[in-house]
Formats: structure tokens, C-alpha cells, sequence
């Protein structure tokens, strides 16, 4: 999918022919993608797929074994969480990575707390900013000064996905946002991420569900075995074709 | 079908607001005791402003270890140590000031407190033994330590700067323990609620993944929380060499369980997440008043363990309900 790089402006991601192998295992090979500002890009496959590594990868967990990633055009090297974060990439993860105990202000600001001139904890603007973004994404909680545990699960994976906007200048990953949620709990989270296309950001997302996939995605990209085994944009394919590169039963 | 969920919510929250009856149970629990002993030994003198602030005086190594000990527990941590570091600190400030005076006595003893804090807290953060085991291996290491030191002799305290600065003083009419209890409680708490430093313990207390994948280094944080319950329970056996004016490896022995039991009375869970630092303050001295009040009541020591255990126990049961909820 380099084709249309001229089309909608630079990329915010660009994957130039990764490689990641574990000992002797290839995990992920091969695999170039890239991702546009105000594009939403679904990544799905089997369990086992490589999905997650490609995330980790992408996320600077793991280093690629080769190939190359760019932020908006320039090459970069993350070899942690930190250096993706200040390159403006914030992932939400499947099992929320939310203190319970802690509010939904503290959460929201959790390592990247601001403080006033004395070092203080600055917790009129945490709340003020939590307010402002939860009102603009539509999660509804009763308040900032919530506790994380007395909130719903979509309520929570709402805070987590406000969390992940307000710090992604770049790119949100979204590793499999509604698994563990109800029918009227997904809507509401797949409403929340539709939303973020006006964000002019870009969004990865990894989903189970090719119905949540069909009605969030701009482009689909099937994995299969650490292979990339295409990518297609989603008004101009449909479900049994992308099921037939899933499964590798029928290769197209 | 979303409005019914957040309604849902909103009435959860509230019930949780109604039912959260641990953070307040320290003060309620503190107002019965004082009533109770207030009736039933008024004759005997509990109720005298000599008594009373007799209380706070002795309480003033408890309230300070506690303190260090809400910062490792709302870590997720332990630090059962804190009951041998006291003499070894006591000790090595005595006998260093018989040799070389007031200052290097003070230092000495919050040196030994930091290091065995930092002797806890390596092997807890990077060698990444659990904070129970090392911290009791060490318990039982310093109090050995502290035995050796001066072959169960106990050694005298005559500083006079010392014995005022940390014991019998005062300033402004006020006990300088009363002081040491208010400045370590006032900056425990601005530490704790207000700074980045204590919404970063609290964090990798609750949900040490999420804090370190938010970017917070979760074995630098507990490295420092056992170093600040190493260094106040340091100050700890200063306080109790300024105020019995002589230094013995058993000071501090009976504290660990008045201590923990005061931070869990005092609102901070066990599992880490949630604390307080003003709950520790009245949790030890509601376990002062306890101490105070059953000796008035005449209690033999043994009668006394054995209340205090039985308080400890309802604590517990407080802070695991509010847990599974």
C-alpha cells in the first residue's frame, strides 16, 4: 500500500518491511503499512497472527529484528514505551491499564501529572481538562472525581480511550477496545472511536469482530502467520473475502 | 441504553459514597475509645491535660514510623523491618555520640535507618524479592545487629542538646515531640496527597503495569518508599533515645504491630492503591490511648496483648471487606 502516499498527505506511520523474530521464530515479516491522519486502519487475523507483536513493535515495547518505522516521513528508533509516547503515540490497551483505586482525573494525567510554580499537584486543571475532553468524546461518567472501580466497563475503556487522546498527537492504537464489554457498552465505544476521525489523527486498531471492523475501519489489513497477507480498503471488499484471507482458504 | 447504564453508575457511586465506611471508621473508632475510657476511668486520671498530652508524647515513634509505613504500603509494599531499625538507630546515635558529639550521633543513627532502607528497598525493587520476606530476614537481622552492637548493654544518652532536641525540650511551649509528630504528619501529607512523588506510589500500588506503562519506574518508586519508612523509623530511635535518654536493643521490639495496626485502622489498605496519612496519625494515637487506657484499667500485660490483638483483627476485617466490595 504505497500507492496512494501522495494522496491524503504524509503518513503518521509508516511500517517499511518489518521483520521481528523471537530466537529462531518469525513473528511479523515483511510487513509495510501505513496509516494517514483522520484514517482509521484495522488490523485483524487469527489469534496468533502477530497482531500483538506488531503493536508491541509499534507501541516501542519490542525492536524490530529489521526494517524501519517513520513518524510523519522521519525515521525513528523507540526502544521503550516512554520514547513512543513522546512521539506522540499512545495505545489503549485490552485489559485496561487503569488504576482502580486512583480517580478518573489522576488516571487521565497518571506519570504526566502537572504541577503549579511550588510542585504542587495542579488538580484544578486535571479535572478542568478531564471535564472538557469527556464531554467532547461523549464518555459519560458521573464525574472527573469518579473512582475508576465504581465505573462500567465501557465507561472505563471511555476513560482509557480520552486518556489515549488527549496525549496522541500522532496515532491511537487500539488493541481489541471492546472485548470485554456488553452489546450497549461496545456501541457506545465504537461511537467514541468513530469520533476520533475528526481528531486528524491516525488509528490502529485490532479487533476480533469483522461487523466492529466493517463499521469503524477505512482500510482492513489481514495478518496470517506473521505474513501480511494484504490490505484492502473496506467499502471495496467484503467479509468473505476478508475471512478467506484469515483463514488462507481461498487465497486471493 | 447508554443513559440507563450511566444511571446505573451514578447510583453505584453513590452507594459506594454511603457505604465507604473504612475511611471513616479511625475517627469513629477513635471517638468510642476516648468516650469509653473517658467514663469508665474518670476517677483514675485519664482524662488529666497531663495524661492526655503524655498520650501524644509516647505515641510520637509510632505516628513517625507509621507515616513511612503508609508510603510503603500504599505501594503495595511491607516493611516489617521498621521493628529492628529503631534500636540500631538508637544505638549507633548513642554510641557515636559519646565519641564525636551531637551531630555525627544524629546522622549516624538516620544513616542506619536510610541504609537499611536502601539494603530493603534493592532487594525489593531490582533483585526483585517480595518486600514480606526481605523485610522480615531483615527484621530479624538488624535486631541480632543490634544485640552485637553493645552486648545487650544498654548505653546513656547525656547530650544535653540531644536529649532536649529530640526528648524532654520545647519551643514556643510546645514538647519538641509534639513538634517531630507535626512537622513529619504535615509533610507526610503534603508528600503524599499533594506531589507527583505520592501520586506515583499510589499508583504503582494499585496497578503497577499501568503505572509502568504510563511511564513511571516502578522499582525507583519502591526503592524510595522503603527508604522513607528506613529513614523515619531512624528518627523513630532518636526520639526514643531523646526521651528515655539512654539507647537498648529492645526499643521499638513491641512497635511492628502497633504500627501496622495504626496505618490499617488509619484507612490505608493493605493491597496498597489507598491510604492516608492523617488516618495513620489517628490511628496511633487511638492505639496510644488504647495502650494508656488499659494499664489504668489496671490490665496485665498479657490481658493488654491480647485486646490489642483483637483490635487489630477487627481492623483487618474493615479494610479485606472494603477490598472485595
Amino acid at each position: 500500500m504505497k500507492t496512494n502516499a501522495a494522496v491524503s498527505g504524509r503518513p503518521v506511520l509508516g511500517l517499511n518491511d518489518i521483520r521481528k523474530t523471537f530466537g529462531g521464530i518469525v513473528a511479523i515479516e515483511n510487513f509495510s503499512l501505513e496509516v494517514y491522519p483522520g484514517e482509521i486502519v484495522a488490523l485483524v487475523g487469527d489469534n496468533g497472527a502477530g497482531k500483538s507483536t506488531l503493536i508491541k513493535i509499534i507501541s516501542g515495547v519490542y525492536l524490530p529484528t529489521s526494517g524501519s518505522i517513520a513518524i510523519e516521513g522521519e525515521t525513528v528508533a523507540m526502544s521503550n514505551a516512554t520514547m513512543a509516547r513522546a512521539h506522540g503515540i499512545e495505545v489503549v490497551y485490552q485489559d485496561l491499564a487503569l488504576a482502580d483505586q486512583q480517580t478518573v482525573y489522576m488516571n487521565m494525567f497518571l506519570g504526566r501529572e502537572p504541577t503549579n510554580a511550588l510542585g504542587l499537584l495542579d488538580r484544578r486543571r486535571m479535572i478542568a481538562e478531564t471535564e472538557k475532553l469527556v464531554t467532547e468524546l461523549d464518555v459519560r461518567i458521573p464525574s472527573a472525581h469518579s473512582t475508576i472501580r465504581d465505573l462500567s466497563g465501557g465507561q472505563r475503556q471511555g476513560v482509557a480511550i480520552a486518556r489515549a487522546t488527549h496525549w496522541a498527537s500522532k496515532l491511537i492504537l487500539l488493541d481489541e477496545p471492546t472485548a470485554a464489554l456488553g452489546v450497549a457498552e461496545t456501541a457506545k465505544v465504537e461511537e467514541i472511536v468513530a469520533s476520533l476521525k475528526t481528531r486528524n489523527i491516525g488509528v490502529l486498531i485490532i479487533s476480533h469482530s469483522l461487523d466492529q471492523v466493517f463499521k469503524l475501519s477505512d482500510r482492513i489489513c489481514v495478518l496470517r502467520r506473521g505474513k501480511q497477507i494484504g490490505v484492502r480498503e473496506t467499502k471495496k471488499t467484503d467479509k468473505n473475502e476478508i475471512i478467506a484471507m484469515i483463514t488462507g482458504l481461498q487465497q486471493s | 441504553m447508554s443513559s440507563t447504564n450511566q444511571g446505573a453508575a451514578v447510583r453505584a457511586a453513590g452507594l459506594a459514597g454511603r457505604v465507604n465506611l473504612q475511611q471513616y471508621v479511625v475517627y469513629v473508632g477513635f471517638l468510642a475509645i476516648f468516650l469509653f475510657f473517658a467514663i469508665v476511668l474518670k476517677d483514675s486520671g485519664f482524662l488529666t491535660v497531663r495524661n492526655l498530652s503524655n498520650i501524644v508524647l509516647q505515641t510520637a515513634p509510632v505516628t513517625i514510623m507509621a507515616i513511612g509505613l503508609v508510603f510503603v504500603m500504599s505501594a503495595g509494599e511491607i516493611d516489617l523491618s521498621i521493628g529492628s531499625t529503631v534500636a540500631v538507630a538508637a544505638l549507633a546515635a548513642a554510641v557515636t555520640m559519646q565519641g564525636y558529639g551531637l551531630v555525627p550521633g544524629v546522622l549516624a543513627g538516620l544513616g542506619c535507618g536510610l541504609l537499611i532502607g536502601l539494603v530493603n528497598g534493592v532487594l525489593v525493587a531490582y533483585v526483585r524479592l517480595p518486600s514480606f520476606l526481605v523485610t522480615l530476614a531483615t527484621l530479624g537481622l538488624f535486631a541480632g545487629v543490634s544485640r552485637s552492637m553493645t552486648d545487650l548493654r544498654s548505653i546513656p544518652v547525656t547530650n544535653e542538646a540531644f536529649t532536649g532536641f529530640f526528648g524532654s525540650g520545647s519551643l514556643l511551649g510546645i514538647p519538641s515531640l509534639i513538634w517531630w509528630t507535626a512537622i513529619a504528619v504535615a509533610f507526610g501529607h503534603i508528600l503524599y496527597r499533594e506531589t507527583r512523588f505520592g501520586a506515583h506510589v499510589l499508583a504503582i500500588g494499585d496497578n503497577a503495569r499501568a503505572a509502568s506503562v504510563s511511564g513511571i519506574s516502578v522499582p525507583k518508586m519502591r526503592l524510595a518508599v522503603l527508604m522513607i519508612s528506613g529513614a523515619l523509623a531512624g528518627l523513630a530511635g532518636l526520639l526514643y533515645a531523646g526521651r528515655l535518654q539512654a539507647a537498648k536493643y529492645t526499643l521499638g521490639e513491641t512497635d511492628l504491630m502497633t504500627v501496622i495496626a495504626a496505618v490499617i485502622v488509619g484507612g490505608t489498605l493493605l493491597n496498597g492503591g489507598k491510604g492516608s496519612i492523617i488516618g495513620a496519625l489517628v490511628g496511633s494515637l487511638m492505639m496510644g490511648m488504647l495502650n494508656n487506657g488499659l494499664i489504668l484499667m489496671g490490665l496485665s500485660v498479657s490481658d493488654q496483648m491480647i485486646v490489642r490483638g483483637l483490635i487489630i483483627l477487627a481492623a483487618v476485617a474493615v479494610s479485606l471487606r472494603e477490598k472485595s466490595r
